[in-house]
């Protein structure tokens, strides 16, 4: 049953017994609950980091040490199928972008794979042949994978973990908790395109639309961007949660202000008529083949120039700066002047009619 | 978009701002009923746009300030019975009653699903047989044409497995019932554009007559917004009252006279109560006996449904009252016994007075210490476009700010 | 409650004997029902609020803002606001 969770109206209590689909949704109870109950349970300070990758250093004697980016993701869309992918791609791309957006060349992958009784094995060809090809394009191999069926209503169709490896350089210090007052910060595209498009085939809410979503591999992107910027503070791609929570991450990890221009911020028309229809905030809707960069000011134009120079980085943009006010906050000028505070999502939006 | 983009343009707002701060030479208090509009003027930052002689109040314009918590609970309840499926816009969903929201019930097992439009719901109900949806109507004048067209339409397809749970909300009761309180500060009123679309705006004459107060019919977009305060500023400077339409785009004085039909009928007016302020004479709606097989509190009776006589307004009485006070009338008594309002909300709230513009939220002892958007004690705290959620977030900025000594110039700001 | 945006009608039809429309939102198309406003045509511009037409767009109307504000210009030059001077801002 499709399922989306309250934007800001109202804000939900702080203390919970249950998990709640809020918790899912990149916003401020996702934060919560990896802070009150993963964090000190599992006491890690590579964990405590929160990076969208983790980068461990290994020295076997005797040779220079290596650095490993690991990490690992759960998906769990539906519907399973939607306009411009599946799950089984998002599995592949959105593992794989996490590395690259750590600086990581992506080199190997593992999956999981849980699947519900009664699930269509021509379903099951489908996305497994997507992840095939999506692995190529982005240039991983899958080499390991396992497989648990359970029954059926114990699971949506099928749920995806794919855990990720690559190799970070030596020289490449990516982190949230680099970023600079005085920095700009770029988003690589449109946002809010995977969010809408899944949007649009969801019950209850559907409509047409060519929009699709715009799931694709960073590696090559965030490569060639690291090429021309080597003193680039950090990368996050803007999945669940949209803009404004990968934004909150950085803004907190890094302990500066960050401050949008929201005329700046690229938007295709599609996600812009969809969010006016349906009452959403573009800067809370998921992107899937989208990087945010914050870079030194001086570097600005040329980190541009070289996300644009890429077939998916055309739309790219510079949307922001890091401030040294309101530490911990972002903040947006709307187009008429001033500024306000972008309040942090409790749980996922919602349509509204208010 | 057309006839969406063009009433954000920029250098037509500035000049709006001119305009209007050229025409205010006094401090004047302006409600804006909406709750969508309350959501333009924190978006695009119009309040802080405008002159700072002009005070803003954010009016009881939202699903989550006015739906009385008892609504609320029935809501909850319906939504757990296993037979149900409970369809809601998504407005409704985390709006606290005393045994939790819907999103609760949804995780306590309840089938509680999201719709667009009302109309969505039949066919749900058709695709489920075996089970009864019940629809959460809830809304002001401008959903409630939607959602009696959901009943008419079952009624003519004899749709019987589908309930609506009503909860509407009107308007120009609501402004009387502001405007009569003696202590009220408010002296010009935004009315709600859409809301006019469907019932015109003839229902404002003798309000404003009565009392003498400027109404603005006001749209929703930035410059729909500073066109409505530039027409209210300018009757108040110059000592006007009346009712002017300055969405004439899409606002007849005779509204939509189809729709209008179609809510006589299906829906009667009665008395009804408004979560934070109490009960409000001829200010809801509820189906009429003829659509009594789709009333959801029939169907679903739980406990004993709280009859709103039993919590009667004392406008009556306090309009008689000649001792001015400054403390608030008890018809707009915050929440209490007296008032018969809800127990979940707090006795430390002031939200009646801050909906009456007596009161600003960072007078209230309770602000941002045991109030806050996480922990709200009150209507008007926790919905977003509430008066102190609106506070809470552009204060938290002026204070941040104001706590770093750096300069802000930034690329593209126009202002400020 | 009052969330309501102008769409174009691109489709009529009935649909369970309700006059219905298909609207055009500017890149996204989503059907609403037309029943309170049998006078439109394919090609009108209508408000919409949760799938249900409200009010037909009088584009007429929708330039008078634009007009005033011209005939303003024309008036007299608009004074600058009390905090605009060098610094552009705070």
């Amino acid at each position: 049953m499709a399922d989306l969770e309250s934007r800001n109206c109202p804000i939900p209590r702080v203390q919970y017994e249950h998990v709640l689909m809020g918790h899912g949704s990149g916003g401020k109870m996702t934060a919560d609950l990896i802070r009150q109950t993963f964090l000190p349970l599992l006491a890690d300070e590579t964990l405590a980091r929160l990076e969208d990758q983790a980068t461990l250093t290994l020295s076997p004697s005797g040779d220079s040490p290596v650095r490993l980016a690991l990490t690992t993701d759960s998906f769990v869309v539906q519907p399973i199928f939607f306009p411009g992918g599946d799950i089984g791609q998002l599995a592949v791309h959105g593992t794989v972008n996490d590395l690259a957006v750590g600086g990581a060349r992506p080199l190997y992958l593992a999956a999981a794979f849980i699947l519900e009784e009664g699930l269509p094995l021509a379903d099951l060809q489908k996305i497994v042949a997507s992840m095939r090809l999506a692995c190529e394009e982005a240039g991983v191999r899958l080499v390991t994978a396992d497989t648990k069926v359970v029954d059926r209503g114990k699971g949506d169709k099928i749920f995806i973990t794919t855990t990720g490896v690559g190799i970070v350089p030596s020289n490449c210090r990516l982190s949230i908790q680099a970023a600079r007052p005085g920095d700009r910060i770029l988003v690589s595209g449109t946002v809010g395109d995977h969010g809408i498009a899944i949007m649009s085939v969801r019950e209850g809410i559907e409509f047409e639309t060519i929009l699709e979503s715009d799931t694709a591999p960073l590696v090559d992107l965030a490569q060639s961007l690291l090429a021309a910027c080597p003193d680039i503070r950090c990368m996050r791609d803007p999945t669940r949660g949209g803009l404004s929570s990968a934004l909150h991450e950085l803004a907190d990890g890094s302990r500066v202000g960050i401050r949008l221009v929201e005329a700046a911020i690229p938007l295709r028309d599609e996600v812009r008529a969809a969010c006016e229809m349906l009452g959403l905030d573009p800067l809370y809707v998921a992107s899937e083949g989208k990087l945010i960069a914050v870079v030194p000011s001086e570097d600005a134009e040329r980190a541009l120039a070289a996300l644009r120079a890429h077939p998916l980085g055309r739309n790219a943009a510079i949307i922001g700066d890091v401030v040294a006010e309101h530490p911990g906050m972002v903040t947006i000028c709307p187009p008429l002047g001033g500024e306000r505070i972008v309040t942090m999502l409790a749980g996922e939006q919602l349509p509204r009619i208010c | 978009m057309k006839f969406l983009d063009e009433y954000r343009d920029p250098i037509a707002a500035d000049k709006l701002l001119r305009l209007i701060d050229q025409k205010t030479t006094r401090s004047w208090t302006i409600m804006e009923i909406c709750g969508g509009q309350s959501h333009t003027i924190i978006k695009y930052g119009i309040d802080e746009l405008l002159p700072p002689q002009i005070s803003l109040v954010h009016g009881p314009g939202c699903p989550v300030c006015v739906t009385p918590v008892e609504q609320i609970d029935k809501a909850v309840r319906m939504a757990s019975q296993p037979d149900v499926i409970f369809c809601s816009f998504g407005d409704m969903l985390r709006v606290p009653g005393r045994q939790g929201d819907l999103l609760s019930a949804k995780a306590g097992g309840g089938d509680v699903r999201i719709v667009y439009s009302p109309l969505d719901c039949l066919r749900v109900a058709t695709e489920n047989p075996q089970r009864t949806v019940v629809f959460f109507a809830v809304g002001f004048e401008t959903t409630a044409p939607a959602n009696a067209m959901a009943v008419w339409q079952a009624k003519r397809r004899g749709i019987t497995n589908f309930a609506v749970l009503v909860s509407h909300v009107l308007v120009p009761p609501a402004m009387q019932a502001l405007l009569s309180n003696p202590n009220h500060r408010i002296q010009g009123f935004l009315a709600a554009g859409h809301v006019c679309t469907v019932m015109g705006y003839d229902e404002y004459e003798p309000l404003a007559e009565q009392f003498r107060v400027p109404i603005v019919v006001t749209g929703f977009e930035p410059l729909d917004m500073l066109e409505g305060f530039y027409r209210c500023v300018s009757m108040l400077e110059e000592g006007r009252y009346g009712v002017e339409n300055a969405y004439t785009r899409v606002v007849r004085r005779e509204g939509n006279p189809q729709a209008r039909a179609l809510l006589e009928e299906v829906f009667e007016v009665t008395d009804y109560k408004w979560r934070g302020i109490g009960v409000i004479p001829q200010s809801g709606y509820r189906l009429r006996p003829e659509y009594a097989g789709f009333d959801a509190e029939l169907r679903f009776p739980g406990e004993a449904v709280e009859k709103l006589g039993q919590a009667p307004c004392s406008y009556a009485k306090s309009s008689q009252n000649t001792d001015v006070r400054s403390e608030p009338v008890p018809f707009f008594h915050s929440l209490g016994a007296e008032s018969g309002a809800d127990d979940a909300d707090s006795t430390l709230c002031i939200s009646g007075q801050i909906l009456q513009g007596l009161k600003k939220p960072p007078e209230c002892a309770a602000f941002r210490t045991s109030c806050t958007p996480e922990r709200p004690l009150g209507a008007t705290m926790v919905s977003s476009e509430g008066a102190c959620a609106a506070y809470y977030h552009f204060g938290r900025l002026q204070a941040a700010s104001a706590a770093n000594d750096f300069p802000a110039p930034v690329e593209g700001t126009h202002r400020g | 409650m009052c969330l309501g945006i102008p769409g174009k009608i691109i489709k009529i039809y009935r649909e369970h004997d309700l006059l219905m429309g298909k609207i055009d939102f500017g890149g996204i198309v989503k059907q609403a029902c037309l029943e309170t406003l049998p006078e439109l045509v394919i090609g009108d511009y209508v408000l919409i609020h949760v799938g249900f037409a409200l009010a037909k767009l009088d584009e007429a109307e929708a330039q008078q803002i634009f007009s005033f504000l011209e005939a303003m210009n024309d008036l007299a030059e608009l004074q600058p606001l009390p905090n605009e001077d060098a610094n552009g801002g705070d």
